[in-house]
């Protein structure tokens, strides 16, 4: 079986969540320190999209910028074709309550002194309208509804967060959420707080919730196993810009990127081999002030001089695009060097290149 | 190869509100000289308390049988001055959260130099040019000017070969490093899984490493203990050990990790959550959760005994023994 949600051919309904452009800037001591610099990324319905890259590459701002928690210093974020922005308390329009978020720690993200069942009985209402709308009965009933969806009993409505492991904790931040009925949700480090195998089954329920009820969902993860293992598509991000995007299984059997590259071979494999993993020297440079053209040539193992001047573009080649112009050159024209027969696409209007070995959903206008 | 540590049929009951409970169950392990060995398990199965009980830290009322023997001198039994005198000097430890164990304000020179003045009476030149060089071996760049800066000043990875170097200072014989890349990025979690192979390897340092993660063990430890509910469940050579696997515990933490080989497919996760202290099941604690429980295993509680077929030295705490011609994962299916 492939992981391909929506392989019946191209989209037709549109990603349901779309970051054009987008930057995020914070400011600290004075400085504007730009998190976030010009990504473009959307996601289908359906569809799960893994955003992975070391500490501070920007992945959770990304993720914050996406359900309109911090504001964008550039370009848009729109959901169901209509921009979302952060607003005040109590002003968020009903229209974003289908944009929803889980966050990495269920020991901080719910409220301890609430039952459960209240806990995600607020969602229900929230999504219902005014509190005149429904009555409180009825998000009782569907807080017990909801439990059973995220495989536990109906009767855990009746604890406190305390009582329950971190495993149960995230599948009732994740009932929460779908209170709210969302067609997309955002996921920051959903597992990583987890156990091995109750990581497992968080993200197991997250697939299958995605699978049956078409929410687009956005895994952000330090962990690119893992993100292999459940996304249709990933993107990964070196400090606060998309470097390579593409089919999950085609980034994963043959990264272009030096720094994909360095990823996957630090992730260490439990086959009993004694092989250290490789080693990436070198940290992840002060946002504040970013290297030169590639940002990741001091690290880089194949760096060219012409690194630390040249700006990189994402380009499609090898079933999906990277920004990397020493493994990815811009090709001149009619060069046969090329590999992707769809040539270069700097303003990025044609889809995706398509990876080989997998129908790619939702492959339209990701980068440019 | 001589063991340096040798650990026989600890024991260390801590008080829960239905009295004592043991989070630790009659373990036995031993490390030897310049050896990683590992103990790998999911949180709560008392991998920490063992680590703990090594360095008399264990939390008040515990009580503690058995015996840790390092070189002859029993940890366990060790008190005030002569436990001193141990901790750090012939024992150190790594922990998993280097902004928690560092101190947040005292330079990284002073937290260096403290322990290796008082355990080898070095003069303070000597011990800051000593200090420097571990820096400089940890792979700190600077590290002359890094003994005057801060934690704070450092990330994470930094900041974890730093808590390395601390602990290294007055030359121990044993480093017990629990989680000790479990909060780093894998491209960090890397370069200090190389940093700890190449210390073993110069200084004969034995190493314990705890861990889940069994990628981890996987490029570092020689030999994994892997324990369920503070009880031993399966031991041996780690290439055997996870390759081969033995438990059907064992064979579910496998199981549950992303597989790199495998296609894309839903990961298989253990049934259920491990049992919390004041809950044990009765028999083999791990049978509510066991995919080829028998009636039986409700009812005895497995020793770990030498597997049967197996050449090297293999315990195993399973009397069905229901893998034994098992090698291959579980069937994966999208749910």
């Amino acid at each position: 079986m492939t992981g391909g949600p929506i392989t019946g051919g191209p989209l037709t309904a549109g990603p349901v969540l779309a970051l054009s452009g987008a930057a995020v800037e914070y400011r600290r001591a004075g400085q504007r320190v730009r998190a976030l610099d010009g990504v473009d990324l959307a996601i289908a319905p359906g569809e799960i999209v893994g955003l992975v890259g070391e500490s501070g590459c920007g992945k959770s701002t990304l993720a914050r910028a996406a359900v309109g928690l911090v504001p964008l210093a550039a370009g848009t974020v729109s959901f169901e074709g209509l921009p979302v922005a952060p607003l005040g308390l109590r002003r968020r329009p009903g229209r974003l309550r289908g944009l929803q978020i889980v966050f990495q720690d269920p020991y901080e993200s719910l409220n301890p002194r609430r039952k459960v069942g209240d806990l995600i009985a607020d969602g229900v209402l929230l999504a219902g309208g005014s509190r005149a709308d429904r009555s409180r009965a009825d998000g009782r009933a569907r807080a017990a509804e909801l439990l059973q969806r995220v495989g536990l009993p109906a009767t855990a409505a009746d604890g406190y967060p305390h009582e329950f492991s971190g495993g149960q904790r995230q599948r009732i931040a994740i009932a929460r959420t779908l209170a709210a009925r969302p067609s997309v949700l955002i996921a920051d480090e959903p597992i990583s707080a987890l156990d091995a195998s109750a990581q497992a089954q968080v993200a197991n329920l997250l697939t299958v919730l995605v699978r049956e009820e078409g929410i687009g969902l956005l895994l952000v993860s330090h962990d690119l196993a893992v993100v292999r293992q459940v996304a249709d598509r990933v993107a990964v991000m070196y400090l606060g810009r998309i470097v390579e995007i593409g089919a999950v299984a085609t980034v994963w059997a043959s990264p272009v990127h030096p720094y994909t590259q360095a990823l996957v071979a630090a992730i260490p494999r439990a086959d009993g081999g004694g092989v250290l993993p490789a080693d990436l020297p070198g940290d992840v440079p002060d946002p504040a002030s970013p290297p030169s053209g590639c940002r990741f040539h001091p690290r880089c193992p194949v760096a060219r001089d012409d690194c630390a001047v040249t700006e990189q573009l994402l380009v499609p080649v090898s079933g999906r695009q990277v920004a990397c112009h020493v493994r990815a050159p811009l090709p001149a024209s009619g060069d046969p060097a090329g590999p992707d027969p769809a040539g270069p696409d700097p303003a990025g209007t044609a889809p995706a290149a398509r990876g080989p070995q997998s129908p790619e959903p939702g492959a339209a206008s990701l980068c440019g | 190869m001589s063991a340096l540590l040798e650990v026989e049929n600890l024991t260390v009951a801590l008080p829960t509100r239905a009295g004592y409970r043991n989070a630790v169950d009659d373990l036995s392990l031993s490390v030897g000289l310049g050896e990683v060995v590992g103990i790998a398990g999911e949180s709560g199965s008392g991998k920490t308390i063992t680590a703990l009980s090594l360095f008399g830290l264990l939390p008040n009322g515990a009580r503690v049988t058995g015996s840790a023997r390092l070189d002859g001198t029993d940890l366990l039994a060790l008190r005030g001055r002569a436990l001193r005198a141990v901790r750090g000097r012939q024992v150190a430890m790594v922990s998993q959260d280097p902004s928690a164990s560092l101190h947040p304000i005292l330079t990284i020179g002073t937290q260096l130099t403290e322990h290796m003045r008082y355990h080898l009476g070095v003069s303070k030149s000597e011990a800051n040019s000593r200090a420097a060089e571990l820096l400089d071996t940890v792979r700190i760049p600077d590290p002359e000017q890094a003994l005057g800066s801060y934690p704070g000043q450092f990330s994470g990875g930094m900041r974890q070969r730093i808590a390395i170097a601390i602990a290294l200072a007055a030359e121990p014989r044993l480093l017990v490093a629990d989680e000790p890349t479990t909060a780093l990025d894998v491209t960090v979690q890397a370069g200090i899984l190389r940093l700890l192979d190449r210390l073993c390897r110069e200084r004969d340092l034995s190493v314990i490493v705890i861990t889940h993660d069994l990628g981890v063990m996987s490029a570092l430890a020689r030999r994994v203990y892997v324990m369920y509910a503070g009880r031993l469940s399966e031991a041996g050579d780690t290439s055997r050990l996870l390759t081969r696997p033995r438990h059907p515990y064992t064979r579910g933490l496998l199981d549950a990790l992303p597989h790199p080989e495998a296609g894309q497919a839903a990961l298989v996760p253990i049934g259920g959550t491990p049992p919390s202290l004041g809950a044990v099941p009765g028999g083999c604690p791990f049978q509510p959760r066991c995919a080829y429980a028998q009636a039986s295993c409700a009812e005895t509680r497995p020793a770990a005994v030498q597997a049967s077929g197996e050449t090297a030295p293999h315990l195993l705490a399973c009397p069905p023994d229901p893998l034994r011609d098992l090698a291959q994962p579980r069937s994966r299916s999208i749910p």
